[in-house]
This record gives C-alpha cells, sequence and structure tokens, in this order.
C-alpha cells in the first residue's frame, strides 16, 4: 500500500523555536542560534512517522503576513502558493501576546493551521499560565505545548497535525477576527464584489483577499493583476472607494485601523487565555543585560570579548596546533623512509603532505573562532552587538543589523552574507554584501598565523589582531563611501526585537564543532586536495629541464676537492639552487613570472604570486602552495616550512604586504558565487571583485614602498 | 509627549504612532499599538537606540524613531 504524504509547513515569529522544533522532527541539524533572522531561507525535512511521509517545512521567521525583508517574503509566499496540507504557527508562549498576531493572520487563511505553545519552559518560569483548552475553544484551532530544546510534545504535535490534515472539516469562518462595523461592511461588500467578477478556481480565500486589498497590499494587489487580468481595474476602483470611505470615517489609513483591531481582538483572547501570578522574580537575563550594555562598561566588555575570542584562538590554538604539526611531521618521516623513491612519493610528500598537511594543521585555530561566533548567537548577545553598534554603525551610513553579517564573516563569508537578508533596505543589504568580505574569514587565518608566526614571531598575535581591525577600518571606510556616492538616500530603520539571553546548550554546541569539522575536513579531502595535486603537477613538471649548469657534476668537483665540513654546506648551497631553478622553470615558475610583474611592486615574487592566484579556489590553498613550493628535503623536521620562508627573499615588509593583499582581495569562489545570488546582479559582483582586488593592490603598494621608504624590512 | 522624550525606567501609554508607511505598519504590527503601555527599559550605551519592553518583550528602536510616537506619561 502506498503511504499517504503530507507537506506539514513551520512557521511563526521569528526565535519562536521553528528550526530547533524542525530538527527535532526530521533528525537534521540546521542552524539555531538565539537572535531572530537565524533561517533566511525555506529548508526542507523529510520523515515517515505513524504510517505517514510526511514533508517538513522550516519556514524564516515572520511578524505578520505583511512581509518587510525578503526573508519574510518566502515565508509568507511559501504559505500562500505551495498551500501546505498543515501550517503549524510555532508560538513564543512567554511572548503570546504579539505571537497572535500572525497567529490571526494565519486564521484568516484558508489553511488547516495549528498552534504549538513552544517555550513552555519559559512561560512556566515566569509565572505565565496559558489556558490551552480555552484559546483552543475560541479561535478554534488545535493547540499543542511543547518546549523546543528539551524535545517535549513534539510527538503529540506531530500526531495533531496528522489527524488535521486528515480531517475533512471545513475551516470554519466564524472564529476569525471580527473588525469593526463600517470595517466589517466593507470586507463584505468588496468580498461580494470580487466573487460576483471572478472565474472559478481563485487560489486565495475571497475574504481574506478582500481584506488584504483594503489594506492595499502590493503583493495581493500583484496577484489580482496577474490572475484576473481586465477585470482587476474594476476592483481596486471599488477597493480604492472603500479606502477612501475608511479613511474619511476613522481619519487613519484602513491598514492601521485593521492593525489595531487585530490587537484589539487579541487583547480580548488574552484576557481569557492567559493568567499571570503576580509573584515577582527575579529576571537574570535583564540584570545580565544592564551589565552588558551599561553605559560605561557595555563597549569595553564587548571590546573585550573580540579580544578574547582572537587571543584564545592563537594562544590556546598553538597548542593543538603543534601536536598535529608534529603527527604531519611523524607520517611524513615515516613515508620518507619506507617507500622507494618514485614519482608516485613524490606526489605524495611534496604535494599531497606538503599541501594538505600545511593547513590541516589549523583545525583547531578555526574551530576555537567559530566556537565563540556559536557563543555569541547562541547566547543572544549577537542582538545586543547589534544594538550597542547601531549608533557607530548609522554614523557610518550603515544598519545596526549589518554588524550580525560582519561579525559573521569573522567565521566564513557565505553565511554571512545570507544573513543580510534580514536587511530591510535593498541599499544596507547590498552595501553590507560589499563589505562583508573585508571581515577576515577563517580560511585566512592560517596565511596570516603562518606568516605571521614567521616574520613576527613574539609579535605575532598583535600583528594578527592588527590585520582584522585593518580589515574593519577599511569596510567603514567602505561604508562611508560607498554610501554617500553610490547608495544615497533615506536611512532604514532600527526596529529590532531583543531575545532574553539564554544558557547555550553544550550538546548543540558540540554538534555545531564537530559538524564545523566534518566541513573543513571534508574541504581538505575534496578541494584543497585536488588543489594541492594540481599545484603540486605543474611544480613537478616538466621532468626534462635544461639546467644553467650540471649541478650533478659540480657536485662531484666538490666533493673531490673540500674538506668535509666545506663539503657539506657547499653542497647544500648547490642543491638549493638546483631546487629554486628546478621549480622556477616548471610550468607553475613560468606562470609565477608571467604575473610576477604585477606583484613586484607590492613586494611579491613570484611563488607569493601563483599562491596568490590558486587561493582563488579556496583561501586555505595558498597555505598548501607556499608548502609545496617550499618543501624541501627536510619536509619532516618541525617548522620546515617556516625556515623554508626565513631562507627564501620574503621580508618581514614583504610579509605583511601579502598578508594585507590576502585580506582584502577577491574574495573565494564559493563567496563570490553567493554575492551573485544574494544580489542577483552580475554588475554588482563584478564590482566587488575589481573594488575588492584593487583596494588589496593599493593597500599593499602603500604598505610595502612606503615601509621601504621609511627603511623598514 | 513623545516616546524619545521619556527617560529610563519611565512608563507610557502610546496615543499615536506616526511616521511613514512602512515603518509605521511594522511598529504597528509588532504591538505599539494605541493605548498600549510602553516602558524604556534602557538607551544604549551612545544615547541610540533605545531599548522598550512592549506586551512583555523587549524592542530596540532609533531615538529618531521614537520621536514618530506619542505617549502620555504614567
Ligand atoms: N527555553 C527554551 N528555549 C528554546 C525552546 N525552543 C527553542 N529554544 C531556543 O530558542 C532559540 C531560537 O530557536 P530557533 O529554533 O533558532 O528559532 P527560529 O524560530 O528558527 O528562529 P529564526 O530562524 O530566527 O526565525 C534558540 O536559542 C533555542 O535554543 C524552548 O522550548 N524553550
Ligand atoms: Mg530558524
Amino acid at each position: 500500500m502506498h503511504k499517504k504524504s503530507f507537506t506539514i509547513a513551520l512557521a511563526g515569529n521569528p526565535n519562536s523555536g521553528k528550526t530547533t522544533i524542525f530538527n527535532n522532527i526530521t533528525g537534521t541539524r540546521q542552524k539555531v542560534g538565539n537572535w531572530p533572522g537565524v533561517t533566511v531561507e525555506k529548508k526542507e525535512g523529510a520523515v515517515s512517522k505513524y504510517g505517514y511521509d510526511l514533508k517538513i517545512i522550516d519556514l524564516p521567521g515572520t511578524y505578520s503576513l505583511t512581509p518587510f525583508s525578503i526573508e519574510e517574503i518566502v515565508a509568507r509566499n511559501f504559505v500562500l502558493d505551495e498551500s501546505p496540507d498543515v501550517v503549524i504557527d510555532i508560538i513564543d508562549s512567554s511572548n503570546l501576546e504579539r505571537s497572535l498576531y500572525l497567529a490571526t493572520q494565519l486564521r484568516e487563511l484558508d489553511c488547516k493551521v495549528l498552534f504549538a505553545l513552544n517555550m513552555a519552559d519559559v512561560a512556566d518560569s515566569r509565572g505565565i499560565k496559558i489556558d490551552a483548552d480555552k484559546m483552543s475553544e475560541l479561535l478554534d484551532v488545535p493547540v499543542v505545548f511543547t518546549i523546543g530544546n528539551k524535545n517535549k510534545g513534539i510527538d503529540s504535535l506531530l500526531k495533531t497535525a496528522i489527524n488535521l490534515a486528515e480531517s475533512e472539516s471545513k475551516i470554519s469562518q466564524k472564529r476569525k477576527v471580527k473588525y469593526s462595523k463600517d470595517i466589517e461592511g466593507s470586507i463584505s461588500k468588496l468580498q461580494s464584489f470580487i466573487e460576483e467578477r471572478l472565474e472559478q478556481n481563485f487560489p486565495y480565500n475571497i475574504r481574506w483577499t478582500a481584506i488584504k486589498l483594503l489594506e492595499n497590499d502590493e503583493i495581493v494587489r500583484e496577484r489580482i493583476r496577474q490572475k484576473t487580468g481586465n477585470i482587476s481595474q474594476e476592483i481596486f476602483q471599488e477597493v480604492e472607494t472603500h479606502r477612501k470611505r475608511l479613511l474619511d470615517r476613522f481619519d487613519d489609513d484602513p491598514e492601521i485601523v485593521m492593525t489595531d483591531e487585530r490587537y484589539g481582538f487579541i487583547a480580548g483572547i488574552i484576557k481569557e487565555v492567559l493568567t499571570t501570578s503576580i509573584k515577582q522574580r527575579i529576571d537574570t537575563s535583564r540584570n545580565v543585560d544592564f551589565v552588558l550594555t551599561n553605559r560605561f562598561v557595555g563597549f569595553p566588555i564587548f571590546i573585550l570579548f573580540i579580544w578574547i575570542m582572537f587571543q584564545t584562538t592563537f594562544a590556546v590554538g598553538s597548542y593543538p596546533m603543534e601536536w598535529l604539526g608534529n603527527g604531519v611531521n611523524w607520517l611524513s618521516a615515516i613515508l620518507e623512509t619506507s617507500l622507494p623513491d618514485s614519482l608516485f612519493k613524490d606526489l605524495l610528500l611534496n604535494g599531497i603532505i606538503a599541501g594538505v598537511g600545511s593547513v590541516i594543521i589549523f583545525l583547531p585555530n578555526i574551530l576555537i573562532l567559530f566556537f565563540f561566533i556559536a557563543i555569541f548567537e547562541d547566547t543572544g548577545y549577537m542582538s545586543r552587538a547589534a544594538f550597542l553598534m547601531d549608533k557607530i554603525m548609522h554614523l557610518i551610513g550603515l544598519h545596526g543589523k549589518s554588524f550580525i553579517p560582519m561579525l559573521m564573516g569573522f567565521g566564513c563569508s557565505v553565511p554571512a552574507i545570507m544573513a543580510t537578508r534580514t536587511l530591510e533596505s535593498n541599499k544596507d543589504r547590498i552595501l553590507t554584501i560589499l563589505i562583508t568580505p573585508f571581515m577576515s574569514c577563517s580560511a585566512k587565518l592560517p596565511i596570516y598565523i603562518l606568516l605571521a608566526g614567521t616574520f613576527f614571531s613574539a609579535k605575532a598575535g598583535t600583528v594578527i589582531f592588527l590585520i582584522y581591525i585593518f580589515g574593519i577600518i577599511l569596510s567603514i571606510i567602505t561604508g562611508r563611501l560607498f554610501r554617500s556616492t553610490l547608495f544615497k538616500g533615506a536611512d532604514a530603520p532600527f526596529v529590532m526585537e531583543l531575545p532574553p539571553y539564554r544558557v547555550p546548550m553544550i550538546k548543540s554546541l558540540i554538534i555545531h564543532m564537530w559538524d564545523r569539522s566534518k566541513m573543513f575536513l571534508k574541504k581538505m579531502g575534496g578541494i584543497i586536495l585536488v588543489g594541492s595535486v594540481i599545484v603540486w603537477m605543474l611544480t613537478a613538471f616538466p621532468r626534462n629541464i635544461n639546467y644553467s649548469m650540471d649541478y650533478n657534476e659540480e657536485i662531484n668537483k666538490i666533493n673531490a676537492s673540500f674538506t668535509e665540513k666545506q663539503k657539506k654546506a657547499a653542497i647544500t648551497k648547490l642543491k638549493l639552487a638546483e631546487k629554486a631553478e628546478k621549480a622556477e622553470k616548471s610550468f607553475m615558475g613560468r606562470i609565477g613570472k608571467t604575473i610576477a610583474p604585477v606583484f613586484a611592486p607590492i613586494g611579491i615574487d613570484w611563488r607569493g604570486s601563483v599562491a596568490l592566484l590558486t587561493g582563488f579556489v579556496a583561501k586555505e590553498i595558498v597555505v598548501s602552495t607556499f608548502g609545496i613550493l617550499y618543501a624541501t628535503e627536510e619536509t619532516n623536521e618541525p617548522d620546515a616550512l617556516k625556515n623554508a620562508l626565513l631562507s627564501s627573499e620574503m621580508t618581514s615588509l614583504s610579509a605583511l604586504s601579502l598578508m594585507v593583499f590576502v585580506l582584502l582581495y577577491l574574495p573565494c569562489v564559493a563567496t563570490i558565487a553567493t554575492i551573485r545570488r544574494e544580489t542577483g546582479s552580475l554588475k554588482w559582483t563584478l564590482f566587488s571583485i575589481v573594488y575588492s582586488t584593487s583596494l588589496a593592490w593599493a593597500a599593499a603598494f602603500c604598505i610595502y614602498q612606503g615601509g621601504k621608504i621609511l627603511g623598514l624590512t | 509627549m513623545l516616546l524619545s522624550e521619556l527617560k529610563e525606567g519611565q512608563t507610557g501609554i502610546i496615543v499615536r504612532v506616526g511616521g511613514n508607511g512602512a515603518l509605521r505598519r511594522r511598529v504597528l504590527e509588532m504591538g505599539l499599538t494605541k493605548g498600549s503601555e510602553i516602558y524604556v527599559e534602557k538607551y544604549a550605551p551612545l544615547k541610540d537606540p533605545l531599548e522598550l519592553i512592549i506586551k512583555g518583550y523587549h524592542i530596540s528602536l532609533r531615538v529618531e524613531e521614537a520621536a514618530n510616537i506619542t505617549v502620555d506619561k504614567l
């Protein structure tokens, strides 16, 4: 027998726990965080339960069916256009009154709705009691209590949803919001006006359509225009007369009056179903917040948090990094002695291990960085960062909410750019997308650690911190500049909910780290591995090179003449020269030599040039390429790459120039694709590439040439 | 008086929400409706934005936006 299948959509206000419940039902691990706007696109999951195939859809949060930003449009369009069998409205019980606004709007639609009173634990601890039976009766919807993060009530929620989907019952009309007499009059007149003129199978509930038209909802008007063609003009005229009449009657726009009346209706329901015990409790979240956003210590604490994040990433991360480094060395030492010389051995040691091995050791640092970002996201501090920074961001022409993507950009630009969807103004969005890549992502971290560690040893931490600051400063300057040239215009409002602080769940943090590690290792086994092999091939071929002198002959000569001690030094020197010539004459060397003139003014030699070129694929490959290009016989010694870099022509100044270039230059392929998708414009994508790369070159040029004039090396 | 004129720790009753179309709508939909009680929790360290408590939850608005809202001080 074929199983029945249903589509169940999870809708609700932002941060009400939709994704938490989605993950519980489907067993997936979509991203959860304690701030509004974590989920920005709809996610699907499938599960077979109680003899049904269920398709579950997690939607972005929305405060109403009148969307404001693009992620809200996604949610609304799904509910309207895909007509899911059941919509579960996930309600934050500790925030019932506001949540019921969307709930009543959903009730106005012709879809089967079910309420999940989530965060029942929070409501309980605040002394809020909700009479679910009463509510169910008053609004004529099934109501189920759930606690998302403890996986409580989820089974009964699913069973109720299936029952509802199975039930034949037509959704009753009488329990919907009743507006005041004048408005109801207009609604019913408009409703019959539309009904008379419409053909069959108009997809939306007519009463709802009439309400939306009275509210002057652009999207519904557009739909009507598409669906009805000529008749739409007639309908719109009728709408206009009604709107005029109501405007005269109430002395305010109908949509405002109707919003008021919906809240009036909700107030009535609240009175019947909600009781709060007067008992005064200590609100820990509020007290914590009074400290964290305090006038005097708010900013110092914020800076301290960021400082701790980076300091821990470098300082604590350096220990496991060393262990991993030793592991890699140990492995290559074993392979070195146990394998016979061959091209394959060369590939394995000087290609794969030199390439992948030199990056993989940075896993701990990257994990620590992500751990901190996850803490910011899960505790609720992220919204506070936006709250603290809004004034500053506003001064530079950006929006406080832009700060959230920027902070996430320290982890990875791809989710950060997607997070800009919560910004209401398109200008703010594109501007934020353009500057987010300057927030140095975790993939660039290995490059800094390698170069700063090599050339600035004791001051490495400070240098890296300054590089990050430099990125932030340039993003601010860019923001200011573009805002007053390319993106002139009014500022978007800053209306943002501040969720209560929550203790992050250790389990979810660990899962988050685990998933991050898997992603990183996958990247190592995939794109970095392939990239390393290609870089190695380009370096190892062609095999027969016309050397400028016969090195073997020279070595033999030395063997014959010098004393033991001199001999060794001279031979090492010759061998290095041979290797250098070989690399220069390889394909890689030829490519490098071709592009080197571009990089010469910023102090980067051909090796650096090709490394930067490969970084286009993924930033980690820059380190892999260095690993391969500087691979020596002594690869398995600790700090081999460091020593090789130190004995190369690179100086501290050119290393600094290189780091600044890496900080700013063109984003990796994945980021570019994301920019393309999110801006929806090839023009902005190209602009971003050209702008960032020219800025990188100019900044590196200033640093290198300026440094040379100042006599630094 | 205006909401932006309330000090930290003061409560007001909303009389009217002004401002331009979309913002006004959104602010209303988030529950800042006529007759609701609104409490000024705090101002951000740089005096802007401010944090408010309405219908039991916390929301932040810029001072300039709060100046569109008329309240009666309690
Ligand atoms: N105390 C408590 N916390 C919960 C409950 N359900 C979810 N949370 C927490 O609430 C926060 C928000 O959860 P999400 O699942 O990300 O919320 P969402 O509705 O998907 O949010 P958006 O995607 O931003 O719209 C997280 O910190 C969860 O751990 C619950 O029942 N009780
Ligand atoms: Mg979500």
